[in-house]
Parts: C-alpha cells; sequence; structure tokens
C-alpha cells in the first residue's frame, strides 16, 4: 500500500508485514463487496440459490477477520509499532471488525431473500430496498477505496453520504407501512423486507466508520462521534 | 425520492476539510510549571558546531526524554544541564539555560553547587570503591553533614527510593563493586538523590543492563519523578515511549520536535520525527 511521504522501513520484512496486512484487509474487503452484491442479486432476481451461496460464503469473510486481527497481534508483539505505523495496525483491527459485520448484514440479506423467494414476494415491494443497496454498496467501494488510497477528502464524501442513506431507509419504512395498511396479508414479507432494509442501512453506518478510521490512520484524529463526517 | 432529500443538504465537504487539516498542536508545556528553560543555546566543539540554537522548556517534576541517532546531541544537551561540557576542551556555548530563576552559565555561578542541585547519572554504573553505604553518604560527607543519625537516615531514605534497600540492606558495609550492574546502577541513582537535587540527569541509565533490571530503573523513574524533574537520554526508543512525560527528537543538533510522549510516539507533526521513531530512511 502506498505510506504516502514517507520512506521505506529499514527493516524489510516489518514493510512487508505491513504491505501484507493492509493488502489482507483489500482482498477481505472484496470478498464482503462480493456478499453484498450477490446478496442484493439474489434479492432484485428473486434466486433462491444464489442466495444460499451468500449464506453459505459468510464463514469465509469470518475467517479472515480472525487470520489478519492474529497477524496484527503479532506486529503489536513482535514490532511495537509507532506513529503512523502504529495508526495503520489500529485502523485495520477497527476496519476488520466493521468489514465482518458488514458481512454478517449481506448475509442477513440472502436469508431474506431465500425466504422472499419461497414466499413467493412480489418484486415491487423490493424497488425502494434495491435502490438503498445500491447506495451502500457505492458507499461500501468508497470506503474501501479511501482506505487504499489513504484518501481523506474521499473519506469525508462518502461518511458524509450516509446521511442519504438514513433518508432513503425512513422512506422505505414510510412506504412499507403503507403497503402493510393497504394489504395485511403482505405483512410476513413486509416483516423481513424491513428487516433487510434494516441490514443495508446498518451497512452505511459501518462503511461510515470505516472511512472514520481512514481519516484517523493519515492524520492522526479520531473523527468519530463528531460533526466533521455528518452530512450537516 | 431521494433527490429530493439530497438537494436539501449539499455535501459542503470543503469546509469540514478545513475542519481536519487544522493544525490544533499546543505545545502542551507551556501551562505547565517550568524547571529549565534553554534559549538560542549553540555550542561548537572547537570550530564544529554541536547544537543548533536550541530553545525548549522542561517541564518540573515530569520526565523528559531526549531522543535521536548517535551523534545528534542529545547527550551534549543534557550535560550542558550542570555544566558537564566545561570539562571539555575548547567548547564554547552561546545562549542561555536558566534553572529555576537562576541562569547557570552566568558569570559567579558555582559550579560544584550547580551539581548539586543537577545531579546525573551515567550510562555505566559508577560506584566508589567503597561500602555501600559510604557511596550513597559520600555526598553528605562532601557537603560537610557531621550528624551521624542524619546520614544513617539519609542513606536509608536514599536506598529505598532507589528501590534498593530491601536488598541491600543486611550487607551495607559490603563493597558496592560487588552488586550486580543493575543494583551498582540503582545504588549510583541513590547517591544521586541522597543529596537531594532539584533536576537528576540520566544518560542512557539502563542501555548497559538487562531487561529486568532495565524495568526496574524504569519502574525508579516513574516513582521519582514526583520529587525530582527528570530529564534521561535514551537510545530505547520504546523505553523513552514508556518511562516519559515529554519528548524530544535531536536531529544534527537541533530540535526537531519536543511534545508531550503520547502525541509524539502517535502522531508526530514532523516527517523527520516519524520517520525515525518507527524505523525509515530518511
Amino acid at each position: 500500500m502506498d505510506t504516502g511521504k514517507l520512506g521505506t522501513h529499514i527493516s524489510q520484512q516489518f514493510e512487508e508485514e505491513l504491505e501484507d496486512v493492509s493488502s489482507s484487509v483489500m482482498t477481505m474487503g472484496g470478498l464482503v463487496e462480493e456478499q453484498l452484491k450477490n446478496a442484493l442479486k439474489a434479492l432484485s432476481d428473486i434466486d433462491a440459490e444464489l442466495a444460499n451461496v451468500v449464506v453459505e460464503n459468510d464463514y469465509k469473510v469470518n475467517a479472515m477477520e480472525v487470520a489478519i486481527d492474529e497477524e496484527c497481534t503479532q506486529i503489536l508483539a513482535r514490532r511495537q509499532p509507532a506513529a503512523s505505523d502504529l495508526r495503520l495496525v489500529i485502523a485495520v483491527i477497527k476496519t476488520i471488525t466493521d468489514l465482518e459485520r458488514i458481512g454478517d448484514e449481506a448475509e442477513r440479506v440472502g436469508r431474506m431473500a431465500m425466504h422472499f423467494a419461497e414466499a413467493g414476494g412480489e418484486s415491487k415491494m423490493l424497488v425502494g430496498i434495491l435502490h438503498l443497496g445500491e447506495l451502500v454498496s457505492t458507499m461500501l467501494h468508497g470506503a474501501l477505496d479511501a482506505f487504499a488510497r489513504l484518501d481523506t477528502e474521499a473519506a469525508v464524501a462518502v461518511a458524509q453520504s450516509d446521511i442519504k442513506a438514513d433518508r432513503e431507509y425512513e422512506s422505505i419504512m414510510r412506504e412499507l407501512i403503507t403497503y402493510m395498511m393497504e394489504d395485511p396479508r403482505t405483512i410476513p414479507n413486509i416483516v423481513d423486507i424491513m428487516w433487510s432494509a434494516r441490514a443495508l442501512e446498518r451497512i452505511g453506518d459501518r462503511s461510515r466508520n470505516i472511512c472514520e478510521y481512514v481519516i484517523y490512520l493519515v492524520k492522526g484524529k479520531d473523527v468519530r462521534h463528531t460533526k466533521l463526517t455528518e452530512g450537516e | 425520492m431521494s433527490d429530493a432529500n439530497t438537494q436539501k443538504t449539499p455535501l459542503t465537504h470543503a469546509i469540514n476539510m478545513d475542519a481536519l487539516n487544522r493544525d490544533e498542536s499546543t505545545v502542551e508545556t507551556e501551562n505547565a510549571d517550568i524547571a529549565i528553560t534553554v534559549d538560542d543555546l549553540n555550542l561548537f566543539y572547537a570550530e564544529k558546531q554541536a547544537l543548533h540554537g536550541i530553545k525548549m522548556e522542561i517541564p518540573r517534576k515530569r520526565v523528559t526524554a531526549f531522543i535521536g541517532p548517535s551523534g545528534c546531541g542529545k547527550s551534549t544537551l543534557l550535560r550542558c544541564f550542570n555544566r558537564m561540557n566545561d570539562l571539555v576542551d575548547n567548547v564554547r556555548i552561546e545562549g542561555s539555560i536558566v534553572l529555576g530563576e537562576d541562569d547557570i552559565y552566568a558569570k559567579g555561578v558555582n559550579v560544584a553547587d550547580l551539581r548539586r542541585r543537577v545531579g546525573m547519572v551515567f550510562q555505566k554504573p559508577n560506584p566508589f570503591p567503597k561500602s555501600i553505604f559510604e557511596n550513597v553518604a559520600y555526598g553528605m560527607r562532601i557537603l560537610g553533614i557531621k550528624d551521624k543519625r542524619k546520614i544513617t537516615e539519609s542513606v536509608e531514605k536514599s536506598l529505598r527510593s532507589a528501590a534498593l534497600w530491601d536488598e541491600v540492606k543486611d550487607r551495607l558495609q559490603d563493597n558496592a563493586m560487588g552488586l550486580s550492574g543493575g543494583q551498582q546502577q540503582r545504588l549510583v541513582i541513590a547517591r544521586a538523590v541522597a543529596i537531594e537535587p532539584e533536576v537528576l540527569l540520566l544518560d542512557e541509565p539502563a542501555s548497559a543492563l538487562d531487561p529486568i533490571s532495565t524495568l526496574k530503573i524504569e519502574e525508579l523513574i516513574y516513582e521519582l519523578k514526583d520529587k525530582y524533574t527528570i530529564v534521561i537520554v535514551t537510545h530505547n526508543m520504546q523505553q523513552a515511549a514508556r518511562v516519559s512525560d515529554y519528548t524530544a527528537f535531536m536531529y544534527m543538533g537541533e530540535l526537531i520536535e519536543h511534545d508531550s510522549t503520547n502525541k509524539l510516539f502517535t502522531n508526530p507533526e514532523k516527517k523527520q520525527t516519524e520517520d525515525y521513531i518507527t524505523g525509515r530512511y530518511g
């Protein structure tokens, strides 16, 4: 990964370990993106088989989290990293926790897609949630991209776009409530969709967290719970 | 449906980037009680300038660590604080160092008196070839203290504060050279604190010691800062991170960065500092 303006370590091995761990994060991020993409595709195509693949692949994400955690623990124990190296390791540990949870949310959407397919749900109920899905997929991609390029400006922009996801979520809720009031027989399906919408909204929040770690990594400033990454 | 909402909240991240880039670095020493003030200090060994315009304030009853590569001037600067450099030929010093209220390079300063106020411990333990008791009592005898009870009490107190008392209380009359390296170093620290200095200078105090003795010295430093202003030079960056409240990074005779240790080791301001503490090529 690009270490910006800094030179390379005197210890080549340490340099490689840090590069390894950040490229592992990218690999894990790619896997999680793939999971989310498939979950959303399974939902829009009402494809129970693909949904099942998503559910079955979640273990891969979990395994990567454990492996990267182990790598980070070893770096902390053996290298005692300082300054930007320390911030990298901390940012990685936090990022993979959020990625793993995003993986869980994608799995949840996958399960819901299976349900929905089996129950023979109508695709017109899915318009809003698929749009939300696109929005948070873009956020996740943007967050990972900002991490790879250590781009704080992009990180701030992505973090701020979470407000769009939140609004979208609220409007889906209103829409779904209308459906339920119109026809109570849709309630079981709608409840599933609500759970998925909630899962997607959480993916937006967690992508935003990753952006905050990028800012911490690059600037050394903790911007969690500040106005900085909020939309307004 | 979301488009209408988006328009209401323009993503004005340009403003927020300013907040992110704002330099919030404040030298925390500003409000602290200052023990030593160094102003525009230049030091020359004959023609060669070893320290360039050093300006810094060392807070009282805190641990300040000097780090930097060999030859960066950190030991030279440390030795300025009790005028140990006076012993080197062809040394010329400009600028001022103020200890409390007194300029220590002013005319008519009693150097022996200064060194009583500013004690020093070196890399290699250097106990006198005398008994453990006499090593600690030595400073008081030089000061002309004759009261036996007072000396005995003070020896015990000093050995206790150097965390050595329990190990040596039954053999105070044994020769100090028989102690282990770590014990000798703590004895030397006991000898330094016996005359109750204001400042304690430690020049690589643990670099000749094993890891356990090193930890004991570090623990001791932590306890001593309640009473003394401590300045420590160390090659071991992790040691600086462990024991100090403030860290000063020096390079080629210049003070590059001086900040709280927490800040310096997690988010240094200067690239040179970052390169050094993370072990990179500059």
